[in-house]
């Protein structure tokens, strides 16, 4: 059954009929994102409309899809990060599609299979108050050994990997930096040292974060967090006022898929190349706060002024974190919380 | 005597088709999917789940005493005094209820409260403080004076006349909003996971982290029966108690407010100033920093990101306005179902229908798309949404009528009866003009619930529509000054808007009755 949808999905049998509208499922923030101008001119150039959904946060999409699978909610689901990947691949809930512009990728972030089409990645690091560190006369930390000093551990906040995108993706680049023998060892001095510990971005950086009024000066967010501060300053600016320290970053990625239990498989293969064109990943930047997949996309002046992309940053496949990711989680809790 | 039977069962129809189609049925559906795979032994039901459950159990058992304890001082100005600014107290404490917790938790975390049990029992009061005060003064401002000042002809003090009169009259009141606020925070999520960080999860933390984060349907389904049990059985131990307590007795068609007068003066406004002054910390903060730049004017602006944030305002007030019709439509319905019979099914169908309050949320999320397929497919359709807001609605409504439509003596209906009025005419010469009051109360509730967004609807698909709470959160989720300038502005927008309505809606006129 899957098999026969590959390939009606690939063999662009002229049988299939187009739908007026095609649906996109996604986590809230990309669907708090889209606008009438997001997918305007797919509509023109094929007569399709673009429903979008959205289904709550990754993990609630990814169930849902899965809960789905035999009468989907929609044709095309995006927002399937490297963390819940591995269990929409075993569930098989994805048509095998070899997007246009799928060379114009990094080839790392690629899935080899073409089960599902990178859109767009982004880099979690440790942000800093310039101004907390201006007015200390400390000097930045610039590797992850350094935050095991007092000084600084006590003056981090970062997520819980349990409740917090940002939070597991920290834990990894930690224990990408140091390795199944040392990142406990890390966590502990860590958290002999001070560091504070919230649920989810949002009490981190408006509750903690010392540039809202909290008791940290660097807080686990993105590297593309400070163009973000300058764009949505309350008096317009051109200095950020946070930076990104650019040692232990881990970048996230983040895919579209064509679910399987489509009726138009064409249409959906055509949205997710739409979604990987240059016209759509120009505009993920500034709308998502995100980077695009495509390299062939210009960044906007504030991304080119005030963004980092680390150079090499932490990275797992999806089947390594599937395998890990509970025991992971469940070690660094009994180091934390024990 | 058939035809009153009928007349049961026509009356009943609705309510029952409701709760089976969009609560029992999906429920069921998705309980039964991850119970075919659940292995007991290899499961981990342990040690760890046990204390989660006590623990869920115990905060939300010392929650509602404290948030008992701390709405009593307001709830006995409210009913027993008439003053200025009475109505707008009342309405005021409603806003803490609606808020949505991600602003909150910012607010408590900022002001330094945050990873303690206190911190996650401060905000359990402060969420529901409402729920007792407005349930609990609907019947205490109607209790007939006579029955007071008897007791005080008699000799007795004022703490006598409390104790011994007007309390015992008060118990099912108490005792109604009592359940409601367990239930709440029985399956408190957002403030434990804010608050509480990960070491205090509650059932329903565990309930999502299994079914979302760990994908462990079986157990998440194993872990939600024993939410469902718990929850049975305190409602269940609830309406003993409540059949036991009804008295009945002639509740005055107006309200016996009077004004305060010497030291009842100085004891209202301290009341008043105590409660509202104290769950406008946490407000205060918001408020601040919504006025600390140009973040209003910037909500009526296109915004490149999220469009104009204004425009959710009109999206929220549109399903708040169809929820609060279903839910106040079934739970009036179900409430008179509830009082015309007596004796275990209507036990039963009232316990039913408080369920959805004390079932997680990610049960009946899943469950909706697992179920809701067919024959018309309603999953992520817009309708989904004031439907899974009047679920979570129904039981204020329903408790917030009962009482006082328990209350009406049998012989006053039997009475009208023997006089030759049809069952629907007793219904409405006798008892709608009691409980609308109270039915008001109910649906005031239910706009609230549905402003506040409670229930299934951010655990589960739902079309691309920004509503006020969705639109915060999506403010709130990404950097910058303005960003959370005009989340804190937009929360503001919330508070006053649901402030203003419940007014309005307590202002109501009601049938003949005139403006209570």
């Amino acid at each position: 059954m899957a098999l026969a949808l590959v390939l009606a999905a690939c063999s662009g049998g002229a049988s299939e009929e187009s739908p007026q509208t095609i649906t996109l499922m996604a986590h809230d923030s990309f669907a708090g994102g889209v606008t009438s101008a997001t997918f305007a001119s797919f509509t023109q150039e094929t007569g399709v409309e673009v429903k979008v959904i959205a289904a709550g946060d990754a993990g609630l999409l990814v169930n849902q899809a899965i809960l789905t699978k035999d009468n989907p909610l929609a044709d095309v689901l995006f927002g399937v990060d490297d963390t819940f990947l591995s269990r929409a691949l075993d569930e098989e809930i994805f048509l095998i599609h070899k997007a246009k512009d799928i060379n114009r990728v990094a080839p790392g972030l690629v899935d080899r299979k073409h089960r599902v089409t990178p859109i767009d990645f982004g880099d979690v690091c440790i942000n800093y108050d310039k101004s907390w560190f201006e007015s200390t006369k400390l000097v930045v930390p610039d590797d992850l050994d350094d935050l095991r000093a007092n000084l600084y551990a006590s003056h981090l906040t970062v997520e819980h990997p349990a409740t917090s995108s940002p939070g597991l993706a920290f834990v990894l680049a930690t224990i990408y930096e140091f390795g199944e023998e040392g990142w406990l060892d890390y966590w502990a001095d860590l958290r002999e040292a001070g560091v504070n510990v919230a649920t989810d971005w949002n009490s981190a950086y408006y509750g903690d974060f010392s540039r809202y009024g909290g008791q940290s000066s660097m807080v686990v967010s993105y590297a593309s967090s400070p163009p973000a501060e300058v764009i949505f300053a309350a008096e317009p600016t051109d200095t950020a006022p946070t930076g990104v320290i650019e040692a232990g970053c881990y970048r996230q990625v983040e895919y579209a898929g064509i679910l399987a239990g489509t009726d138009y498989p064409e249409v959906a293969a055509k949205l997710v190349d739409f979604m990987l064109s240059v016209e759509f990943q120009e505009r993920i930047p500034l709308a998502w706060f995100v980077f695009p997949a495509n390299q062939d996309a210009e960044l906007p002046q504030e991304f080119v002024d005030y963004a980092i992309v680390p150079e090499d940053p932490a990275r797992f496949s999806a089947s390594h974190i599937a395998e890990n990711r509970d025991r992971w989680i469940n070690e660094w809790i009994v180091v934390m919380e024990g | 005597m058939g035809r009153i039977r009928w007349g049961w069962v026509a009356v009943a129809a609705l309510p029952a088709v409701f709760i089976g189609y969009f609560f029992i049925y999906p429920v069921a559906r998705i309980l039964g999917l991850g119970l075919a795979e659940l292995n007991i032994g290899a499961s981990g039901l342990d040690a760890r789940l046990l204390r989660i459950a006590g623990f869920t159990l115990w905060q939300a058992t010392l929650s509602t005493i404290l948030t008992l304890l701390a709405a009593a001082p307001l709830t006995w100005a409210v009913s027993t005094y008439e003053f200025r600014g009475r109505r707008l107290a009342t309405a005021l404490i409603t806003v803490p209820f609606v808020l949505p917790t991600v602003v909150v938790g910012t607010a408590f975390v900022s002001l330094g409260f945050g990873d303690s049990i206190w911190a996650i029992l401060a905000a359990h009061v402060f969420f529901n403080t409402a729920v007792v005060v407005r349930t609990v003064s609907t019947l205490w401002s109607r209790i007939d004076p006579h029955l007071e000042e008897a007791a005080r002809v008699l000799g007795a003090t004022s703490w006598e006349v409390f104790r011994r009169v007007t309390l015992p009259l008060l118990k099912p009141a108490v005792a109604a909003a009592a359940s409601i606020v367990f239930l709440f925070t029985f399956t408190s999520f957002g403030v434990v996971l804010i608050l509480g960080g990960f070491e205090y999860a509650t059932l329903e933390v565990e309930i999502y982290r299994q079914a979302v984060t760990l994908f462990d349907l079986p157990l998440a389904a194993a872990l939600a029966i024993v939410q469902l049990v718990g929850v049975t059985g305190a409602l269940y131990a609830y309406s003993r108690y409540q059949e036991r307590k009804a008295v009945t007795w002639t509740l005055e068609r107006t309200s016996n407010r009077r004004a305060p007068s010497g030291a009842a003066r100085a004891l209202v406004a301290l009341s008043v100033l105590a409660t509202i002054g104290a769950l406008s910390i946490p407000l205060l903060a918001l408020v601040t920093r919504s006025f600390s730049g140009e973040f209003y004017r910037r909500l009526f602006e296109s915004d490149p990101v999220v469009g104009r944030p204004i425009s959710a305002v009109g999206n929220s007030l549109l399903f708040a306005f169809i929820a609060m019709g279903i839910a106040t439509v079934v739970g009036v319905m179900a409430a008179a179902v509830i009082t015309g019979r007596r004796g275990s099914l209507s036990r039963w169908f009232d316990l039913t229908l408080m369920l959805p309050l004390g079932t997680s949320a990610v049960t009946i999320g899943f469950g909706f798309i697992v179920a809701l397929g067919w024959p018309v497919d309603l999953r992520a359709s817009l309708w989904l949404i004031p439907i899974a807001h009047a679920l979570v609605a129904v039981p204020f409504v329903v408790r917030s009528t009962l009482p006082t439509l328990r209350s009406i003596p049998a012989e006053t209906r039997e009475a009208a009866s023997v006089l030759g009025a049809s069952p629907s005419r007793v219904w409405r010469e006798i008892d709608l003009p009691i409980v609308s009051r109270a039915a008001l109360v109910g649906a005031a509730f239910a706009f609230v619930v549905s402003l506040g967004e409670f229930g299934a609807t951010s655990f589960v698909a739902r079309p691309n529509t920004q509503t006020i709470p969705t639109m915060i959160f999506r403010l709130l989720g990404r950097p910058g000054e303005t960003s959370f300038g005009m989340a804190m502005a937009m929360a503001v927008v919330l508070a006053v808007l649901t402030a203003g309505i419940v007014m309005w809606i307590d202002r109501a006129q009601v049938g003949d009755i005139g403006r209570f």
